[in-house]
């Protein structure tokens, strides 16, 4: 059964059932390493991309569902060569030890940049505590997001 | 910036498939003399400098490691110790690391022993080939070696000529035995150790390179599910081959004994194949797991066998106060953010794994028995995982790997374990007990004794008589793990930090090694000293109380090493310690503490300050702050010292708050987040670390520095809050109103009198 999704501003049309996870079309048809796999049980928060620019959890997305809507994952958000600037601070702050939970973090501070570009501290904590890192990054990543949002309201 | 750092590329993976002449003197030691100098660090077992370090012809290093990215940073830290003592500029490191066919044999990544082991051979061979290379120079040039001075990888003569590494990079025969006699720069002379050079793999991880063992696709890759028993050693009776055959894309249903997998052309087909085979298969057996209520009691049961590992026996002056108290840590889990995850290849004979496990040498070895190989036909290529904490399951998935590719010859399989399958079969961090004594005599602690009661901390692959690996033990021909062992002192396992630090003129130490398993137990962080110094600190609080004494004076009191009394100072000024403050205790509400140790009694120095405020309502235990200080000797990146710390403190956090096992008689109930809670981003600390950095001596590990001193430092500031002590961990709610509910919880268990009958019978029965 053939799938057309709008990722990362292109159309793809992928070859898996409707009800495939978003999260094993982006990884294994498109290639897209951004969403991870942490739980499938949307605890955990790695395998968060946009839809519509809206925070999605890809591990219980079915991919039929959303055909038409706009997928953005980690690599659509920015490049090496052109980091958007949530990657930018995430470099900066070097707010990661094993990374693994980073992307998702990333995307789901992005939605929360989105709707609110001057967050509070506490607004930061709360808008990723569905996101779980084990390393202990937390400062880190929290200062990634205030320090990106400081940066796109001067941009 | 990093843009042309090295970092591990897609390209460096599947460079492998393609079968890359190995590029250093295999066997080293076969050609060596017979009983061969003793050479620093890992440099002693991988004796030849080819081993570490190759020049390119287009002047770039390539730096081969034993020693593996766990999201340490450690790979970063290497390529600046390279970098450093060959002069060039970081951009020209090229990171290899922990790959049987090209990199040393450096054993596991574990024991914050990298900076020390890998570093050094770095060190030493990196001073040693740039001796060479200048050597080289001097005799092309024909000028005298000592006028030439280097910079950037380019040898530059007193008149102006100059050559590069890359010109002399055929010359220099680097296989050849290291001498170490070519001493490494003085650390004044550091222009890149000592730095906080951003992290090499950061930038990738941040916009979606292939980074991780997850992220490997090989052509005609196939995807491959476990199915695991419902219990710790149940049988497989029977299962639907049938049905699951019939399911779209299933290319195999793998069966050996009890060990059960499938393999499917798509990820999500053989996760619908899994859960078929799970609803439909039968299994019998499987021992009872321990009653959780009297876990303790009966872990303390089993044989054991003890070691007295340390005694002093100055006599005991009468008139002494002594207390006991005993505490308790449960089982605990590694939890990566990813479960584990492998990807195998059979063909021709010859087996491939690409894995996330801390030691690609033992994985090796302990595969090939598993499997009736030859560890010559056995390559394992690491590539990075999750943050692992420990021995987790990345070398059982492996194993699985191997198993489902084995059955599709010629065909790559990825196999990723589901959430349920890492939380209920990895190897935990096993539960354990600490009895401690102690008695104060005019301000000072004139006797002391620690029973500590652990299964074995150390169940990997590499034993030299069992299999380590999980699927093995389901096999029809199944194996059998190797048993417990005791390691050592001053590292130890259970009995890691067992021995107190402080100047004690009485003290026995005593580790009861439990060889039973009851339920699977190996390496997590740390090993036995998160445990042994949470009560070990928590202990010197309540002894510190039974004399009126500052929880800070108290430990100064009786530490005599400069640098053990500089960290502690340190986070006393950091955090404003006042003399006497955990006393003033307010409305029982908030309250600070203090934990130290000196991780492995021999390596880093750490001193934590924590902060609590305590809901007396819900019984939550919230840390607003914390502090640390940190001697690691040589710093060699600041910023990657810092966030190692501060890791380290934020996941013992979690451990001391939240975290336990839970299972019942049946088996384990921890199988995702919900039931294995962890620390979220509300709840993080502050936390300040203040780095005391001694540029001549030793560089040391610091990875699992902080965790004891921070569970202590929050356990004893909660005492100090509420004036209750909590012993058993993690401070959950219900203990924690359990705690301030009863009056007595908080007192030490026993209290009597010096003199008493010295055997202290007495204290026993308050135990």
């Amino acid at each position: 059964m053939a799938i057309s999704l709008k990722v990362n501003g292109t159309t793809r049309s992928v070859d898996a059932e409707p009800d495939t996870p978003l999260l094993y079309v982006l990884r294994n048809d498109l290639e897209l390493n951004g969403a991870k796999y942490g739980c499938a049980l949307t605890q955990c928060g790695a395998c968060t991309v946009l839809v519509n620019g809206a925070a999605r959890r890809s591990c219980v997305t079915p991919a039929g569902s959303i055909e038409g809507n706009e997928v953005t994952t980690l690599e659509g958000l920015g490049t090496l060569d052109k980091l958007h600037p949530l990657q930018k601070a995430f470099i900066d702050e070097q707010a990661a030890q094993c990374g693994y939970c980073i992307g998702g973090m990333i995307m789901s501070a992005a939605d929360l940049l989105k709707r609110n570009p001057q967050p509070r501290e506490a607004e930061v904590r709360a808008a990723l505590a569905d996101n779980l890192c084990r390393c202990g990054t937390h400062n880190r990543i929290i200062r990634a997001v205030l320090r990106a949002a400081q940066n796109m309201r001067g941009q | 910036m990093t843009m042309n750092a090295p970092r591990l590329t897609r390209r460096e993976f599947t460079a492998a498939l393609g079968g890359i002449v190995l590029s250093f003197s295999l066997a080293p030691t076969v050609a060596l003399a017979q009983n061969p100098a003793r050479l620093p660090g890992s440099l002693d077992t991988n004796r030849t400098l080819d081993a570490w370090l190759r020049i390119n012809a287009d002047g770039s290093v390539t730096v081969f490691t034993g020693k593996v990215e766990l999201g340490q940073g450690i790979v970063t830290a290497l390529a600046q110790i390279a970098a450093e003592e060959l002069d060039v500029p970081l951009a020209h490191i090229r990171m290899i690391a922990g790959d049987t066919g090209r990199t040393p044999n450096e054993g596991q990544t574990a024991g914050s022993q990298s900076i020390e082991q890998s570093g050094t051979a770095l060190r030493m061979a990196g001073a040693e080939v740039r001796a060479m290379l200048i050597d080289l120079a001097a005799k092309k040039l024909d000028v005298a070696a000592n006028t030439l001075k280097v910079n950037d990888g380019v040898i530059h003569a007193p008149d102006g000529r100059k050559l590069g590494y890359g010109e002399l990079a055929a010359q220099a025969d680097l296989k050849r035995e290291a001498t170490a006699k070519v001493a490494p720069k003085p650390a004044a002379q550091h222009k890149i150790v000592g730095k906080s050079v951003p992290r090499i793999d950061i930038p990738g991880k941040v916009t979606g390179a292939a980074a991780f063992v997850q992220d490997l696709r090989l052509p005609g890759m196939l995807h491959g599910r476990i199915v695991r028993p419902p219990r710790y050693g149940a049988k497989l009776e029977s299962f639907d081959e049938a049905t699951v055959k019939a399911m779209p894309g299933v290319i195999a249903v793998v069966r050996d004994g009890s060990f059960l997998g499938v393999i499917a052309r798509r990820e999500e087909q053989a996760i619908n194949a899994r859960l078929v085979l799970m609803e439909f298969a039968k299994w019998s057996g499987g021992p009872l797991l321990p009653e959780p209520a009297k876990l303790y009691e009966q872990l303390m049961a089993l044989r054991s066998e003890d070691r007295v590992i340390s005694e002093k026996d100055a006599p005991l002056p009468a008139g002494a106060t002594m207390i006991a108290a005993t505490y308790h840590r449960p089982y605990q889990a590694h939890a990566a953010i990813a479960p584990s995850c492998a990807l195998a290849e059979f063909k021709d004979g010859k087996l491939t794994v690409w894995t996330h496990s801390q030691g690609v040498y033992p994985l090796r070895a302990t595969m090939a028995k598993a499997l009736g190989m030859q560890p010559r036909d056995i390559r394992c290529i690491h590539a990075e995982g999750a943050g692992c904490y420990g021995h987790n399951g990345a070398d059982d998935v492996a194993f699985d790997a191997a198993m489902l590719a084995r059955a599709v010859n010629g065909r790559p399989v990825r196999l990723q374990w589901m959430r349920d399958d890492e939380f209920k079969w990895e190897p935990y961090g096993p539960a354990m007990t600490m009895k401690v004594k102690g008695a104060v005599a005019g301000g000072r602690v004139v006797d002391w004794a620690f029973d500590v009661w652990s299964q074995s901390h150390n169940m990997r692959p590499g034993d030299p008589d069992g299999v380590n690996l999980l699927g093995s033990w389901y096999l029809a021909d199944a194996k059998r793990p190797g048993p417990a062992r005791h390691s050592p002192q001053p590292n130890g396992a259970g009995d890691r930090n067992a021995i107190t630090l402080y100047d004690f003129p009485r003290q026995r130490t005593t580790h009861h090694l439990i060889i039973e398993n009851l339920v699977r137990t190996s390496a997590l962080r740390t090993l036995g000293a998160y445990a042994n110094v949470f009560a070990i600190e928590s202990f010197i609080d309540e002894l510190a109380a039974a004399a009126g004494i500052d929880p800070v004076a108290f430990r100064l009191a009786h530490i005599r090493d400069e640098r053990e009394r500089a960290v502690i100072e340190a986070v006393a000024k950091a955090a404003a310690w006042k003399p006497g403050e955990s006393y003033q205790r307010g409305d029982g509400r908030r309250g600070r503490g203090i934990g130290y140790a000196r991780y492995k009694t021999v390596a880093t120095y750490t001193a934590v300050i924590a902060e609590v405020e305590v809901n007396r309502t819900t019984g939550v235990v919230k840390v607003p702050r914390i502090w640390a200080a940190v001697d690691a000797g040589q710093i060699i990146n600041p910023d990657g010292l810092i966030n190692q710390i501060e890791g380290g403190v934020i996941q013992s956090m979690s451990w001391t708050l939240h975290e336990h096992v839970r299972f019942d008689r049946n088996g384990i109930i921890s199988e995702d987040w919900m039931n294995y809670p962890i620390l979220t981003m509300p709840e993080a600390p502050k936390v300040e670390t203040v780095l005391i950095n001694r540029p001549n001596e030793r560089a040391l590990g610091a990875g699992e520095a902080a965790q004891g001193p921070t569970a202590a430092a929050i356990a004893n500031a909660f005492a100090a809050a509420t004036g209750q002590r909590i012993r058993e961990l993690p401070l959950t709610p219900e203990r924690v109103k359990q705690a301030l509910a009863s009056p007595l919880v908080g007192k030490p268990l026993n209290t009597v009198r010096y003199p008493i009958d010295a055997s202290a019978d007495v204290v026993e029965k308050g135990l």
